[in-house]
């Protein structure tokens, strides 16, 4: 693969990944894991890791490339030193952040992770590295795979190496916080909050930007400034409509305007309809025709 | 003409709505590119399941079938190839629903973009997305495009706007991908499906969201001596950590045939104009302009001069989003073209670009998304002289090469279509495409929605394609 590198030169990606495709092979089932965060490998088959190491950080760019296996962590802390930062929800691997696509907190904010990932390199099922996307933000240069590998779980390829969109870190960020409150009134009092939460009482708001700002947003909207957003239940994590939240029985805390819910009792998600679920297997298929990468996982 | 499809069709719509005389045949056979096709039958859809209907009618004749939207398209991804069926959704054009509190609307595919933004207006909200054509364009080619425009370099371009879809599937059955929940379980096919250029099926309604208006918008326009500080300025305030509502770039060529038809007061002897939008709170504007100013100045910034009100600011965006108009002036014919390079790239890839326009001898203008590195270099040329066209193909894919060579893609905004379909390999291996093809057989595997596009034919695995007049390959 050095051969492409060399061929497409800048900023293509660096790693060597011919290694970590030799591992992945063509053969057998495979899994593969980064620090076991998110549920880790599937158990009782063979294991590899991706790659890790932060390989540039382009601020005037805001991209950065990394091996997959790099620590979320890490990689927060190195673009913090350029004033950068990645909309990855924190702990466990990049790679792992990709693969499940669960944004954190600050979602309404920063956007879902589907859209960090500008390009990927990742090995098939066939044991080849492949090419998707393109380093630069703005790319329609063909279908959209980065998108379909972002919360693929590992199904259709193990991603090798990355490029990432950053942006800046703001001047100021601040949890704010009001203990009676009517959700949507906050939230359309406030101009793009970074994230809105909603327990069924209280109102907690992160809010970022200048200073002034900041300050002025929480004064209109009666907000007091806290440490931190309310600890999040950890029976299930619930997607539903956002207009919805304000029926969810039980103890809870909703994302407002977004419709993440982070609630204490178990959920099971409504089932897709058949087509669309025969649609994803016909993908499956046609990435991983021997379903030998990450088998059992759903797609 | 076929006519055992027409009848089809005609059974299943209504007649008026199934067309088939040469003219109108002809028109929709093409789209703003310059490449003509064929088409055999031109309908009109009102609903999802007249839609599904016309699907399910090229399916039983095995013609290949088309959407199109109000055909703005510049790199012939609407062409419709070897006789095949148009589905044109234009009249599929309400706005169904609006959730002005969430930030979300369900529009039918018909819908013009600027159409939408206006209808929201009074909600405070807009749509993101703003291409140059916004009023014209509609949704459902922003979909199959993954459509950009100014604004896009702090709100991102389409896919970041669509939330869900409704689609009809190459079979003809009915879909949805996303929705209203953040997160569905599953592969993203929402993600996959935006960009798809038609090939994926038939968006049949659109889950848009919807955007705050900003309370504060400040707008100027900066000149300078050369190309080269105009870009390394572009660069200069993103490296600042700033990322402004829009950054754009315009060349002096631009900025007189501009103005000769605007009267806007732009300044004819600057080599390159930066208009540079800020949108925000009022504190974090006043401090980001302060700041933009200062490092306009640093990189020889001559005068600057910031929009007043809001009638200022709408003669200076009327400069930029008209340019394309304005060239008309100059020569009858132009070529844009549409490729993205790394930021610090521009000046050198800039300069490129203007040395391999003189050695065709063309006139080239440029007028871009400088924030995103997106460049729009536009070939203007009169084809009624012998040989042009030869030229303006060559330069053109000479421009695609020094651009991807300089780490950039081919696309920014515009697709692949027909236009760039043989540059893919440009960018990508034999083993990447052919993963974009397996994303292509996995959503149509009867390769009937709108074949011959986006993938070069050894990818494709298809038949001999056949490329029509017009186009570069």
């Amino acid at each position: 693969m050095r051969r492409r590198a060399a061929r497409t030169g800048w900023g293509v990606g660096v790693i060597d990944l011919d290694a970590f495709a030799a591992e992945v092979g063509a053969e057998g089932p495979v899994t593969i894991t980064g620090v076991g965060s998110r549920g880790g490998a599937v158990p009782g088959v063979r294991t590899v890791q991706a790659p890790s190491g932060i390989q540039w950080v382009q601020p005037d760019e805001m991209i950065v490339c990394c091996g997959a296996g790099t620590p979320v962590d890490e990689l927060v802390a190195v673009l913090a030193e350029h004033h950068q930062t990645a909309a990855l929800p924190c702990g466990g691997t990049v790679g792992g952040a990709l693969s499940l696509g669960q944004a954190d907190l600050r979602r309404l904010g920063y956007g879902p992770v589907r859209d960090v990932l500008l390009q990927a390199r990742y090995v098939s099922a066939a044991g080849e590295v492949v090419k998707a996307g393109g380093p630069t933000v703005k790319n329609v240069s063909g279908f959209d795979l980065c998108r379909l590998l972002v919360g693929s779980r590992g199904a259709l390829g193990f991603l090798g190496e990355v490029i990432l969109r950053t942006r800046p870190v703001a001047q100021c960020s601040q949890w704010f916080h009001r203990e009676a409150g009517e959700p949507f009134e906050v939230f359309t009092q406030l101009h793009r909050p970074v994230s809105v939460l909603w327990d069924g009482t209280g109102v907690w708001a992160l809010l970022e930007g200048h200073p002034d700002d900041v300050s002025a947003q929480a004064r209109e909207a009666s907000l007091a400034a806290v440490d931190g957003p309310p600890p999040l239940p950890g029976g299930s994590r619930r997607s539903i409509a956002p207009a919805s939240i304000a029926t969810i029985p039980g103890r809870f805390v909703a994302e407002v305007g977004v419709g993440t819910v982070h609630h204490a009792e178990p959920w099971v998600p409504p089932r897709r309809s058949q087509r669309v679920l025969d649609l994803a297997l016909a993908l499956k298929h046609e990435f991983d025709p021997l379903g030998r990468l990450n088998p059992g996982i759903d797609v | 003409m076929n006519e055992a499809l027409a009848a089809d069709l005609r059974a299943a719509l209504a007649p008026d709505r199934v067309r088939t005389n040469a003219t109108e045949l002809g028109l929709y056979g093409r789209d703003a590119s310059n490449i003509e096709g064929s088409t055999a039958v031109v309908c009109f859809p009102l609903t999802t399941s007249e839609v599904q209907a016309a699907v399910r009618a090229a399916h039983r004749h095995g013609v290949a079938f088309v959407a199109r939207g109000a055909g703005t398209g510049l790199a012939g991804g609407a062409i419709p190839l070897d006789h095949a069926l148009v589905i044109a959704t234009t009249k599929m054009n309400r706005v169904l629903s609006v959730d002005p509190v969430n930030r979300m609307a369900w529009v039918e595919p018909g819908v013009l973009n600027l159409d939408l933004t206006r209808q929201v207006a009074h909600l405070g909200l807009h749509f993101a997305p703003d291409p140059s054509s916004q009023q014209s364009c509609s949704i459902g080619g922003n979909v199959a495009n993954n459509s950009g425009g100014p604004h896009c370099l702090s709100d991102g371009v389409t896919a970041s706007h669509v939330l869900g879809l409704e689609v009809v599937l190459s079979d003809g059955s009915v879909v949805q991908f996303g929705g209203e929940a953040p997160e569905e379980d599953g592969l993203d096919l929402r993600g996959a499906f935006v960009g798809s250029e038609g090939m994926f099926g038939i968006a049949t309604k659109v889950l848009v969201r919807l955007t705050q208006n900003a309370p504060t918008v400040k707008t100027m326009l900066m000149d300078f001596s050369s190309v080269e500080a105009g870009a390394q300025t572009v660069s200069a305030i993103i490296a600042a950590g700033m990322v402004p509502a829009a950054l754009e770039m315009m060349d002096q060529l631009c900025v007189q045939a501009v103005e000769a038809y605007i009267h806007a007061g732009l300044p004819l002897d600057a080599a390159a104009v930066l208009l540079v939008e800020v949108a925000g709170l009022p504190a974090g504007v006043a401090a980001d302009t302060e700041r933009i100013v200062e490092i306009g100045r640093l990189h020889g910034a001559g005068a600057v001069r910031i929009a007043k009100d809001e009638a200022e600011r709408a003669l200076l965006w009327k400069g930029r989003k008209t340019a394309f108009g304005a060239i008309a002036r100059i020569k009858p014919n132009y070529y844009l073209h549409d490729t993205v390079v790394p930021r610090r790239m521009l000046p050198e890839v800039l300069r490129q670009v203007y040395e391999i326009a003189e050695r065709h001898q063309l006139l080239v203008m440029n007028v871009f998304h400088a924030g995103d590195g997106n460049l729009h270099p536009l070939l203007v040329f009169d084809k009624r002289e012998p040989g042009v066209m030869e030229r303006v193909h060559a330069a053109g894919e000479e421009i695609v090469r020094a651009s991807v060579a300089a780490g950039g893609v081919l696309s920014g905004e515009h697709g692949i279509g027909l236009e760039k379909r043989d540059f893919m390999p440009m960018m990508f291996a034999p083993a990447d495409l052919a993963a974009q093809a397996a994303m292509r057989r996995g959503f149509d595997p009867s390769g009937l929605a709108n074949p011959f596009k986006v993938l070069p034919s050894a990818a494709a695995c298809g038949d001999v394609q056949h490329v029509p007049d017009g186009a570069w390959v």
